[in-house]
């Protein structure tokens, strides 16, 4: 099976320039606004999880053309049809034509502040020591991957070192496959610009990503 | 667009997967209470109290969460200092990972394709885009967001705000410098 992200677009050429924006412009059309608040009201029952969502957009085919919001409406929409709970008729027809599916506890506004509040940890006990330190080299697992991973393109391959240690976080290429939370230490690695980018990038830039141990293989 | 997720909303309120008046409190939230002025007074804080400031860079989930911001998007929080000599700048290449609790919700350039592929690569472009140049001689870490992690960047204090309230240097923070595309107003904007 191909799995393929059009999301990984770190360090590619042809986007243009960066368009700066006011702190007022949080939506551009009322239907974002929906689309923000559908999207976190049906995370919230718990029907799937953020790396599944993540997953979703960033394997949408036409993904590199869509505005932002509209990447959110259509993973929804795959997410709600994958797992059985709207038919395409139904988003067709715009009301409902078949059972719901029972027992999906919808976010009651009344909860709403405190389930914000909440948040959602990623961080579990350590179960096993860690196996890098900080300033310790490592490098990048090279290999590509046939799901969703937080190891992006530009990085794979790459030598760097810990910078960090953020302690035991879930998972995230397993737990968007469904595969559980597989806690496993996280580290901040840092790259010189040079090493990703070449010799000619700046001796005073670096790059860091946070990185899960099974990106990591320690260099001798 | 409008009218297609009018039809998607419908289908999930006859459902009952969602609570209407939960989605008008999600949308309210968001554009009036959780937004970069959370974070604004998080820096000012840092700036006039050297033991918040201490804090907040050893733990600032606990330091921002002792002002009343926490939650979805900011539950594992670290700030990153801008010095004399080192110049932090946030990105998500992956997608549009953010700290909500602080800044709120992204603005559009931050999820752009633009920003997202440049940043990491190109970072004085990139400030040269907002119209900020840093000396040569600074160093420029670029943090990707590529986990859990929600970074906060603590701008430098601009000079001559030594006589200034919290509250007034509060206002000096905007949004893009604590994502590191920008630097603090001038006292004299304010005056």
């Amino acid at each position: 099976m191909t799995y393929q992200s059009h999301a990984d677009i770190g360090g590619h050429e042809g986007y243009g320039r960066v368009i700066p924006e006011g702190e007022d412009e949080l939506f551009h059309a009322a239907w974002e606004r929906q689309a923000l608040a559908l999207t976190l009201a049906m995370g919230a029952t718990g029907a799937w999880n953020l790396d599944m969502s993540r997953s979703a957009r960033e394997t949408l085919p036409d993904y590199p053309a869509l505005t932002y919001y509209e990447k959110w409406i259509r993973g929804l929409e795959k997410l709600l049809i994958e797992r059985g709970l709207v038919d395409r008729d139904e988003i067709a027809a715009g009301r409902m034509l078949h059972p719901a599916r029972p027992g999906l506890p919808a976010l009651r506004a009344r909860d709403v502040p405190a389930v914000l509040a909440r948040g959602s940890s990623t961080q579990r006990p350590a179960t096993v020591p860690a196996r890098f330190a900080v300033g310790q080299p490592v490098r990048m697992r090279a290999a590509a991957v046939s799901h969703h991973t937080r190891l992006p393109g530009y990085a794979r391959g790459k030598i760097g070192h810990i910078d960090q240690v953020r302690g035991v976080h879930v998972f995230a290429d397993m737990h968007a496959q469904g595969l559980g939370e597989q806690p496993c230490w996280l580290y901040t690695v840092v790259f010189s610009a040079r090493e990703l980018w070449g010799d000619d990038a700046s001796p005073s830039h670096d790059v860091s990503i946070d990185a899960w141990e099974p990106y990591l293989e320690p260099v001798s | 667009m409008d009218l297609h997720v009018r039809a998607l909303r419908t289908v999930l309120e006859q459902k009952g997967y969602i609570d209407p008046a939960a989605l008008d409190v999600l949308i309210e939230t968001y554009e009036t209470r959780i937004g970069p002025r959370n974070g604004a007074r998080v820096v000012a804080r840092a700036w006039i109290d050297p033991a918040f400031r201490q804090w907040l860079l050893e733990d600032a989930t606990a330091a921002i969460g002792s002002l009343g911001y926490a939650g979805r998007q900011g539950e594992h929080m670290v700030a990153v200092e801008n010095t004399e000599s080192r110049h932090n700048l946030i990105v998500c290449t992956l997608c549009s990972c953010y700290p909500w609790p602080v800044l709120g919700l992204p603005p559009t350039w931050y999820k752009s394709a633009a920003y997202r592929s440049r940043a990491i690569k190109d970072p004085r472009g990139v400030l040269a885009d907002f119209g900020v140049t840093l000396p040569a001689s600074t160093e420029i870490r670029v943090w990707d967001s590529t986990a859990e992690v929600r970074y906060l960047v603590l701008p430098r204090r601009p000079a001559g705000t030594d006589a200034l309230s919290e509250e007034q240097l509060a206002a000096l923070v905007t949004r893009d410098s604590m994502i590191g595309t920008g630097v603090p107003r001038a006292p004299e904007s304010i005056r």
